[in-house]
């Protein structure tokens, strides 16, 4: 228990630590600014854009940044449909693997492109080592990439004053990648090898076991992509069991540095945002209800994992701590990670859009798992994916600012740019889209014949099975509740259709708001503006997020997880 | 409703004309406008004009829907069925009914007011001169540039100028002001409107605008509402309410398929109770209520905004332009102290400005004899057989000759010389008291006896009471005043410390005022002025919010997009004022609707399932008697609560002047904190009500 709580305090001293250190060094990276290392990458960043014919200089309108995003997106895309279609005629397949379905790998593409890596297969006997390295880790890579650049875009909006432009698209790409990701990829992977993940390029071991039957030991370069896999809040494992196989996170140190991995740039990004509005306290305060967020989701999580099933106690099963259990709801969890460190590790991978688990999500406590649900609704901001995490709560920022600002007699204006009709509807569309998508497919899910039968528990807890399946598509967080067999034709595409809404439909909004408050002139802050860098203002962002999604979201969170609570019907 | 007097300016000084800042007879409640309103929320139900608010029309389409189906289903139905049914459908038409009302409330006052107008307006006939002939005319078929006679007692034809003579002019229709003002030609008080009365004597007027677009014509437009357009902060907002529609609309309709998977299928009655229970109605139904009531509010004040738009521009200004004449000081010098030389007499310096200042009839020669009586004991005394010596530009000095004393006041030179001149001489401690009242923004006048200086009356101009405390409120709202004046950069300097204000404008043409409004603007600023004369115009055209006084010339009131009819400029802090208030009562509203939807989930939830999973009364932390009353409650609740806001809303959130947090803080306390929990109670209380009167 107390080793428990170490691990919690250290964790959050580890992100202390970091997010200054790295939301600065990214502001520099995307001001253009001198910044560490340009020795090293400067040279390598013009051999690229020489490659690539790319002037960095040359800034494009929101448009033409959206336009870029989109054509990167769909090249990738195809890119990586081919790849899964042709693996078994491609090198790296010691273990002489098929080439993936038609289905299956227009799913995987569409998931990994869009940074949910949501996954209908398991790695280890699906996807060559050459599709895993050269396909989905490479996605990992700019699919992250893609997110900040569509922050990037947005904090340039907000803090430039009448400018038409919001930066290159290719250039701000290729500078995350190759300043921000990598770097960081690379010693993570060293720490993950150091401390046992396997890297290797080998065929899978065929072993007798002790007992006398035969175990195949997969190879394959686990250690590098379990690092971006983190890094870059994706959360495609290389195997099927994700973090809790021992290939893939061996120890509890590298468990820890796990979890750091997949919060550091989302948290960061909010000091970059202060830093870039030339104001530390805005981004205190984005940081602010990104970090209360986060901490009450996992402070919900932990103790109720902790404390146990009510319905099982009931059954006269014992969940107290001993000296071979860790106690509490042990169930789909790993021993050696114990209810605690599981249920942070989840909550943290539900609050970032990540979506790797080190524990079974479908047997965790009715309420554990309604929370880790409701971290995916809240719209992925406390504190998000790569990118994607910031500019939600910015949108978030910009409803919280109109509704507000009304409060004080004045046009809402954040940041000095008044908010007015054009960027409301923007926020309107963002915000109704994902909505939409999860509450329209998880209600014909569960009405339509066809579509009920992937449920393996029916009642309650098989709704919030289907409604977990759509949240997580669409805010392309990628872990799945399991209990649904989501391999299906309805399955497949309406996901698919979730996570392609869940990441373009948004970030063009996104993108087109910038454009709008970009062109805007600064209003000068008064004692009659709205205070936007202020723990009140930390308290509103928070507020609004949980009341309008508690809202939206109320009737089935109350028709699943609280009900199966309450009447302990599975 | 006068509760916006919270918003009082500072007390308008007597003497000043036009600035009895009397409010117009405002139209309260009656009994004959609220039956009106009645009527007029029952016309509004109409779909071409409910379509214009979308969570209404929700509402209305509710209401139809379940109307249908109370019909449908009427037979099949138990007794306690079609009693709840009935109950929801009543109530949902209700709530339709209660929007409408509040609106037609709103404009009721207007158009009351408009009425009142129209009889001003009636058909009057104009003596037109035609070469050497003077035609009458019908109103109504006057043309512009049209010269009219009007003469004593007659109602001025239309809106114009006079280009010849100076009459009186009773301009109370209009104004609601009894006191007559004076119209000139020439100048920047030559403007007239159609409608007011001619009391003496024979003026001719230039007809400026075309019958049926005079000011009145327009004033009526405005006060009925007639051609009221949405507002762009108004249209934003309409488009999150819309937003926030639409997605409990997906909660509901997807809440059907997840009754049905958990064996609990809703009949519609209850599943459009619920969405319109969930949508903001409570802002959606108030909306427009609070910006007519805002214009009406402007209205009151005697002031004219020619749309929406500058009404709440005024909310969003950051600076303003005042002009020190007539806004921030009284307009005219006073004198403030006798300044006694060396071995000379208070008093006797004191009687010696008094005698000199007789024969001065300007209203600094009035201040020094009032200063004179009123603080140096002095009585006017008998001075026959003297002779007055009044100002002329040659001397610059007025006075009296009288028992063989010449005593003189005038600017200091000339004093100086003239003494000077009788072999007098200036006494040493003259020339530091004339430089230190000068400098301090005063003007300096001498006052000698014969050969013999007395001493200096201190002249300055006096800042209007209460209008620094004003400032301070500015300031405190984040707005930044400006002081403009013709005034030399040393006594604005002086009058802009006395009055607090942040900045100022010395020795400013029109030029220079048209230029700082422009480096506001690009600085990001939102600049509001008033302005009365013709080269105020392009000023206050460029102004975001540019208030043209009634008094003023044509051109001005053509190019700014408020009129004072009092033509006090001081009301721009009130104007300003009443423009948050605006917002801030959207705002406030907004927040409530949305807190209070929390409770009603509370209600409405566990009754929809308690049937099929009877441990969700655990959420039914209202212990409502049974699902029926908790649904019906809801409902109910959320139709009264309209009504019951609909003084808000015509009122206007209270309004204090202070920053941004403070105001933030006690709203959201009020209104988020008090939307979330006023409805745990509200609907409680409905429950035991309805159960006590039997719903099952």
């Amino acid at each position: 228990m107390t080793q428990n709580i170490v691990e919690v305090i250290v964790l959050v001293v580890l992100l202390g630590i970091s997010t200054p250190l790295l939301g600065n060094y990214m502001a520099k990276i995307f001001e253009n600014k001198k910044a560490p290392g340009d020795r090293v990458f400067g040279p390598v960043e013009r051999l690229v854009y020489r490659l690539t014919g790319v002037s960095p200089e040359r800034e494009q309108r929101w448009t033409t940044y959206a336009i870029s995003l989109l054509a990167f997106s769909m090249v990738s895309a195809l890119v990586l449909y081919g790849m899964q279609r042709l693996q078994a005629h491609l090198p790296m397949n010691p273990d002489h693997l098929s080439s993936v379905p038609a289905p299956l790998s227009f799913n995987t593409a569409v998931s990994f492109l869009t940074n949910t890596n949501w996954q209908n297969y398991a790695g280890e006997d699906t996807m060559t080592q050459f599709t895993q390295m050269a396909g989905l880790v490479v996605q990992m890579f700019v699919s992250a990439a893609v997110g900040i650049t569509v922050v990037v875009a947005l904090m340039r909006g907000l803090t430039r004053a009448k400018s038409i432009t919001l930066g290159n698209f290719w250039a701000d790409l290729t500078r995350i990648v190759l300043r921000v990701l990598m770097p960081m990829a690379v010693i993570a992977t060293i720490i993950l090898i150091a401390q046992g993940a396997e890297q290797n390029l080998h065929a899978t071991h065929m072993i007798t076991t002790v007992t006398g039957q035969s175990q195949g030991i997969p190879g394959g370069p686990v250690a590098s992509q379990e690092a971006i896999k983190q890094l870059g809040t994706n959360g495609g494992g290389y195997f099927n069991a994700n973090a809790g196989h021992p290939f893939e996170s061996p120890s509890g140190l590298t468990n820890l540095l796990l979890n750091w991995l997949l919060l550091s740039i989302p948290f960061a990004l909010a000091w970059t945002f202060g830093k870039m509005a030339r104001d530390r306290k805005q981004g205190l305060a984005i940081l602010g209800a990104m970090g209360g967020l986060f901490l009450i989701g996992a402070l919900l999580v932990m103790p109720l994992e902790a404390h146990g099933n009510v319905h099982v106690t009931q059954a006269h099963v014992s969940q107290a701590i001993t000296s071979t259990s860790p106690g509490g709801n042990m169930e789909g969890k790993e021993v050696r990670n114990g209810p605690i460190i599981s249920g942070l590790f989840n909550s943290s991978s539900t609050s970032t859009s990540t979506g790797s688990i080190n524990s079974a999500n479908d047997s965790y406590t009715a309420l554990g798992g309604g929370v880790i649900l409701f971290n995916m609704m809240l719209g992925e901001i406390s504190p998000g994916g790569t990118g994607s995490g910031l500019y939600g709560m910015l949108i978030i920022a910009i409803l919280a600012v109109f509704i507000a600002g009304l409060m004080v007699g004045r046009t809402p204006e954040y940041l000095g740019k008044k908010i007015q009709a054009a960027e409301m509807k923007l926020v309107v569309i963002y915000i109704l889209l994902v909505p939409f998508v999860i509450l329209t497919f998880t209600a014909i899910s569960v009405v339509m014949h066809s579509s009920l039968a992937s449920i393996y528990n029916p009642g309650p807890h098989g709704l919030t099975e289907v409604t977990y399946a759509f949240t997580s598509a669409s805010n392309n967080n990628g872990s799945a509740f399991a209990g649904l067999s989501g391999n299906t034709d309805w399955y497949n595409t309406t996901l698919g259709l979730c996570m392609l809404v869940g990441r373009f439909a948004l970030m063009v909004p996104v993108l087109a708001i910038a454009g709008s408050l970009g062109r805007k002139q600064r209003v000068p802050a008064s004692a009659g503006t709205l205070p936007t860098g202020t723990p009140l203002f930390s308290l509103l962002l928070a507020g609004i997020a949980v009341i309008v999604v508690g809202l939206t979201y109320f009737p089935v969170l109350a028709l699943g997880p609280i009900v199966e609570h309450l009447v302990g019907k599975f | 409703m006068n509760s916006a007097s919270t918003l009082d300016a500072p007390e308008a000084p007597q003497h000043e004309p036009g600035t009895g800042a009397t409010k117009r007879r405002s139209a309260t409640f009656n009994s004959t406008m609220v039956k009106r309103a009645l009527i007029d929320a029952v016309l509004k139900l109409s779909p071409r004009h409910m379509a214009s608010n979308p969570v209404m029309f929700v509402v209305e389409i509710g209401s139809l829907l379940t109307t249908f189906y109370l019909i449908r289903d009427f037979g099949s139905s138990t007794s306690s069925e079609n009693t709840f049914a009935l109950g929801v459908v009543i109530w949902l038409w209700f709530t339709v009914l209660f929007a409408n009302f509040a609106e037609a409330v709103a404009e009721g006052r207007g158009k009351a007011q408009a009425d009142s107008l129209r009889k001003t307006r009636a058909e009057t006939v104009a003596f037109v001169q035609r070469g050497d002939d003077v035609v009458e005319v019908p109103s109504s078929q006057l043309q512009l540039g049209d010269l009219c006679v009007v003469t004593p007692g007659q109602l001025i034809p239309g809106d114009g100028d006079i280009v010849e003579g100076i009459a009186t002019v009773d301009e109370s229709a209009i104004t609601g002001e009894s006191a007559p003002v004076i119209r000139e030609s020439g100048g920047d008080r030559s403007s007239v409107t159609g409608g007011t009365r001619v009391l003496s004597p024979r003026i001719v007027v230039r007809i400026t605008s075309k019958p049926g677009e005079t000011f009145l014509d327009r004033m009526i437009a405005l006060v009925e509402g007639a051609s009221r357009q949405k507002t762009p902060n108004e249209i934003a907002l309409d488009i999150l309410l819309a937003g926030l529609t639409i997605v409990f609309m997906f909660t509901v309709v997807s809440l059907q398929p997840f009754s049905i998977y958990s064996g609990a299928s809703q009949s519609i009655i209850v599943l459009v109770a619920l969405l319109v229970c969930l949508i903001p109605t409570t802002i959606g139904a108030l909306l427009s209520a609070i910006g007519i009531a805002g214009m009406d509010r402007l209205v009151q004040r005697n002031v004219l905004a020619m749309s929406g738009r500058a009404v709440e521009a005024a909310g969003d200004v950051s600076t303003l332009l005042l002009d020190k004449t007539g806004t921030i000081t009284f307009g005219n010098r006073r004198a403030h102290i006798f300044v006694p030389m060396p071995d000379v007499d208070q008093h006797e310096l004191a009687r010696a400005a008094l005698l000199s200042s007789l024969a001065d009839e300007t209203p600094e020669g009035r201040s020094i004899v009032e200063l004179a009586e009123s603080h140096y004991g002095q009585v006017l005394p008998d001075v026959q057989g003297g002779e007055l010596v009044p100002f002329t530009a040659q001397t610059r000095m007025s006075g009296l000759d009288i028992d063989g004393r010449s005593i003189r006041k005038g600017a200091a030179d000339s004093v100086r010389r003239w003494v000077e001149d009788q072999g007098g001489s200036a006494p040493v401690d003259l020339a530091p008291v004339v430089e230190a009242i000068s400098k301090g923004g005063g003007t300096p006048l001498v006052v000698a006896d014969g050969p013999r200086i007395l001493g200096v009356v201190h002249l300055k101009d006096v800042v209007k009471p209460g209008i620094a405390e004003k400032f301070v409120e500015m300031r405190k709202m984040g707005i930044r005043t400006v002081m403009i004046t013709g005034d030399n950069p040393l006594t604005a300097a002086a009058i802009a410390a006395e009055a607090g204000v942040d900045d100022f404008l010395a020795e400013a043409t029109p030029e220079d005022k048209m230029a700082l409004i422009k480096a506001e603007q690009a600085g990001g600023h939102l600049v509001a002025m008033t302005g009365d004369g013709t080269n105020d115009a392009p000023a206050l055209a460029q102004a975001d919010v540019g208030v043209a006084m009634n008094s003023g010339t044509q051109a001005a009131k053509e190019a700014g997009n408020m009129v004072d009819l009092d033509s006090n400029p001081t009301k721009l802090i009130d104007i300003v004022e009443i423009g948050k208030q605006l917002l801030i009562t959207r705002g406030s509203l907004t927040t409530f609707s949305i807190t209070n939807d929390i409770a009603k989930f509370f209600a409405i939830i566990p009754a929809m399932f308690v049937g099929v999973f009877p441990a969700l009364h655990t959420l039914n932390i209202m212990h409502l008697s049974t699902p029926h009353s908790a649904i019906l409650s809801a409902v109910i609740f959320n139709a009264l609560i309209i009504v019951a806001l609909i003084p808000l809303a015509l009122r206007g959130v209270k309004f204090r002047a202070a920053g941004a947090v403070s105001v933030l803080r006690r709203n959201l306390l009020i209104y988020g904190l008090g939307g979330f929990i006023i409805p745990f109670i509200g609907i409680k209380l409905i429950d035991m009500i309805i159960t006590a009167l039997g719903v099952k």
